[in-house]
């Protein structure tokens, strides 16, 4: 099925050669704080880029500005070639947006809905009412196809939204936490249907606060913090520099620690991040380690290990290994910076 | 481009109608509420309130529509208010729309209610007893001029919702300035009843004035006015006037206010 395929729209005059999305040092400041900062992005069509980041990070606020919905305080950016400022219209009519809150209207079924968005792209009606059914099957929707949307359950309210971004047939795809609220299912559902978009040309930006989908979606991963990027670059390039599988290694006083992150050291491919407080050493383990030799060697050296798990790498692990430090919580890098900022 | 901002204007006025269909509530406050008000205002002031040169009826009419098109200006400020609480506007001012088509469309479609509005008030009007004494020529002009007041009513009510965060604001905001200015007013009783400082204030009510415009132009009794300023004394004039000002500040606020908000 290749109807959500992007058709080549090469009539443009104001259009650069290039398309997919580019941005140059791309900043936006509310007030005090610099709420995204310096990004640059080269994302070629056809491709995926991941923004990854915690709540706050800059992640909305990057995705307003590429869909003209706010202007940037500083930088410039293109969408489809077109630049996201001084050629706004035109880059409306190449996108297709799905935003963190799905924006659906409860009042009116879910074909219509669809239809309306679809007659506000210039379809006729009977296209408009073609392409919506064909989206609503596609994500699963025709039996609550003219149901009010307002019965609708947070996941389908989701699919509907993105079913709406899709109506007008975008170049571009922009996802703010497309799988927040979705089930196992309907997620891995959204995964398969965006690589075949992307398959098809489409070039899509999504965010998220989950390294694992990043990875598994994305070709290109940009790592936010507080507006800042700290890591760029493929799965592949960030997962050489963090290392694989994560042990997490509790011990019952704060005095083991430094002596179990001793101990745990020839397991480790980079140093261990230490908890004093939680008594938990963090390993980024060499592959092939296995846990019960870890568990062997504590026991070995006489240190009481309550609990030792491996796990993948979070984006947390990201921050720690990236920066050497935890994130520091929202609310108090917030204060901090408003406060050197005073001073 | 090939999409006219009518055809995006229409698109998204249909959407309102859609609303409607879903939940006719909404729909009462301007059919069912001014029907219930002439029938009300007809018989419980009726008696008491004497009028000359015709039935309480006939005075009636004139008061009711405006006092009616004055309060539908939270109709259209509800919807947007709720709209942008919602984020629905993000979607829109996503999509290869025109700017101004998003309240060009609430506006084409409140002026449907609007017109639904009169139809049931004369309707209603004609029932308890109230007749047009001017020839079709008046009659024609008195209602132009009712909608082009609701005109101007809407773009008010599209600038509140706009103006207000949350819906909820705006029945408070609404009632606070609709309410004195429609019944400080010719509106159900003659002016001389009133004492002399509320006369004053009657007087130069520009309510006062369009209501006292409706009546000559629909041939009804118009009561003596007992303090004289140009516009009460030239009623359809100023009612004029007045009516293509309110929608020339109200289309100015609407748009200057929507711009801005829109834009972070
Ligand atoms: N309109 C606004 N006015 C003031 N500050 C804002 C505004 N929008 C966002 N911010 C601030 O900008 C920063 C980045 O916000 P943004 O919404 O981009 O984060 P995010 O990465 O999308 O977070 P989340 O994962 O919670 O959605 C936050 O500190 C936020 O408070
Ligand atoms: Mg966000």
């Amino acid at each position: 099925m290749h109807t959500t395929s992007a058709p080549p729209h090469a009539d443009d005059a104001a259009r650069s050669s290039v398309g997919g999305v580019t941005t140059t040092g791309l900043g936006k400041r509310f007030g005090e704080l610099w709420a995204l900062r310096d990004l640059n992005l080269a994302v070629p069509q056809g491709t995926v880029l991941g923004l990854l980041g915690h709540n706050g990070a800059g992640k909305t606020t990057a995705i307003r500005i590429l869909t003209t919905l706010s202007q940037p305080t500083e930088g410039t950016g293109t969408v489809a070639g077109f630049d996201v400022v001084r050629d706004a219209a035109a880059v409306r009519e190449h996108i297709g947006v799905a935003s963190q809150q799905a924006t659906v209207d409860g009042l009116m079924s879910a074909q219509l809905n669809l239809t309306t968005i679809g007659r506000l792209h210039g379809l006729s009606k009977s296209a408009a009412t073609r392409r919506a059914d064909d989206l609503l099957v596609q994500l699963d929707l025709t039996d609550f196809a003219t149901a009010l949307v307002r019965t609708y359950s947070g996941g389908m309210r989701r699919r509907l939204d993105l079913a709406a971004s899709l109506m007008g047939t975008p170049e571009v795809l922009f996802l703010d936490e497309p799988t927040t609220g979705l089930d196992p299912l309907s997620r891995t559902h959204l995964w398969d249907m965006l690589s075949e978009l992307v398959r098809g040309g489409t070039t899509v930006i999504l965010t998220t606060q989950y390294l694992e989908e990043a990875d598994r979606m994305a070709d290109d991963i940009v790592v936010l913090d507080h507006g800042r990027t700290v890591a760029h670059g493929t799965p592949q390039d960030l997962k050489s520099r963090i290392g694989d599988d994560r042990l997490d290694v509790k011990v019952a006083s704060a005095d083991d620690v430094a002596r179990a992150a001793n101990v745990v050291a020839p397991f480790a491919d980079r140093a261990p991040a230490l908890d004093p407080e939680r008594h938990v050493i963090t390993v980024p383990i060499k592959p092939g380690v296995r846990v019960v030799q870890v568990v062997r060697a504590l026991d070995d050296a006489g240190i009481d290990a309550i609990d030792v798990t491996r796990r993948e790498v979070t984006l947390d692990d990201v921050f720690v290994t990236l920066t050497g430090a935890k994130p520091v919580d929202d609310a108090d890098e917030a204060g901090r910076q408003g406060q050197e900022r005073k001073s | 481009m090939s999409k006219s901002l009518l055809n995006d204007a229409t698109v998204l006025a249909r959407r309102n109608l859609e609303h409607i269909r879903q939940v006719p509530e909404k729909l009462t406050n301007v059919t069912v509420q001014p029907l219930m008000f002439v029938l009300l205002f007809a018989y419980v002031f009726g008696g008491a309130i004497k009028v000359k040169g015709g039935g309480y009826a006939e005075y009636l009419l004139g008061g009711i529509l405006i006092q009616t098109l004055a309060f539908a200006m939270m109709g259209p400020a509800q919807t947007v208010a709720t709209d942008f609480q919602q984020g629905v506007i993000d979607r829109f001012r996503s999509l290869p729309t025109r700017r101004s088509a998003y309240l060009l469309g609430h506006y084409l479609a409140e002026m449907l209610g609007a017109i639904l509005t009169i139809v049931i008030l004369i309707g209603t009007g004609f029932l308890v007893g109230w007749r047009s004494h001017a020839d079709v020529l008046h009659l024609t002009e008195g209602i132009l001029l009712l909608l082009v007041f609701a005109s101007g009513i809407m773009w008010m009510g599209l600038w509140l919702g706009v103006l207000v965060r949350s819906p909820d604001a705006v029945m408070g905001i609404g009632f606070i300035i609709v309410f004195p200015l429609t019944f400080v007013s010719n509106a159900f009783v003659p002016i001389d009843s009133m004492p002399t400082v509320l006369q004053w204030m009657a007087t130069v009510n520009p309510v006062s004035v369009l209501i006292a415009a409706v009546r000559e132009l629909f041939g009804n009794p118009i009561t003596p006015v007992t303090k004289h300023v140009w516009p009460i004394d030239h009623p359809v004039a100023a009612a004029w006037l007045y009516s293509i000002a309110l929608v020339a500040l109200g289309w100015w606020l609407a748009q200057r206010r929507y711009r801005a908000r829109t834009t972070d």
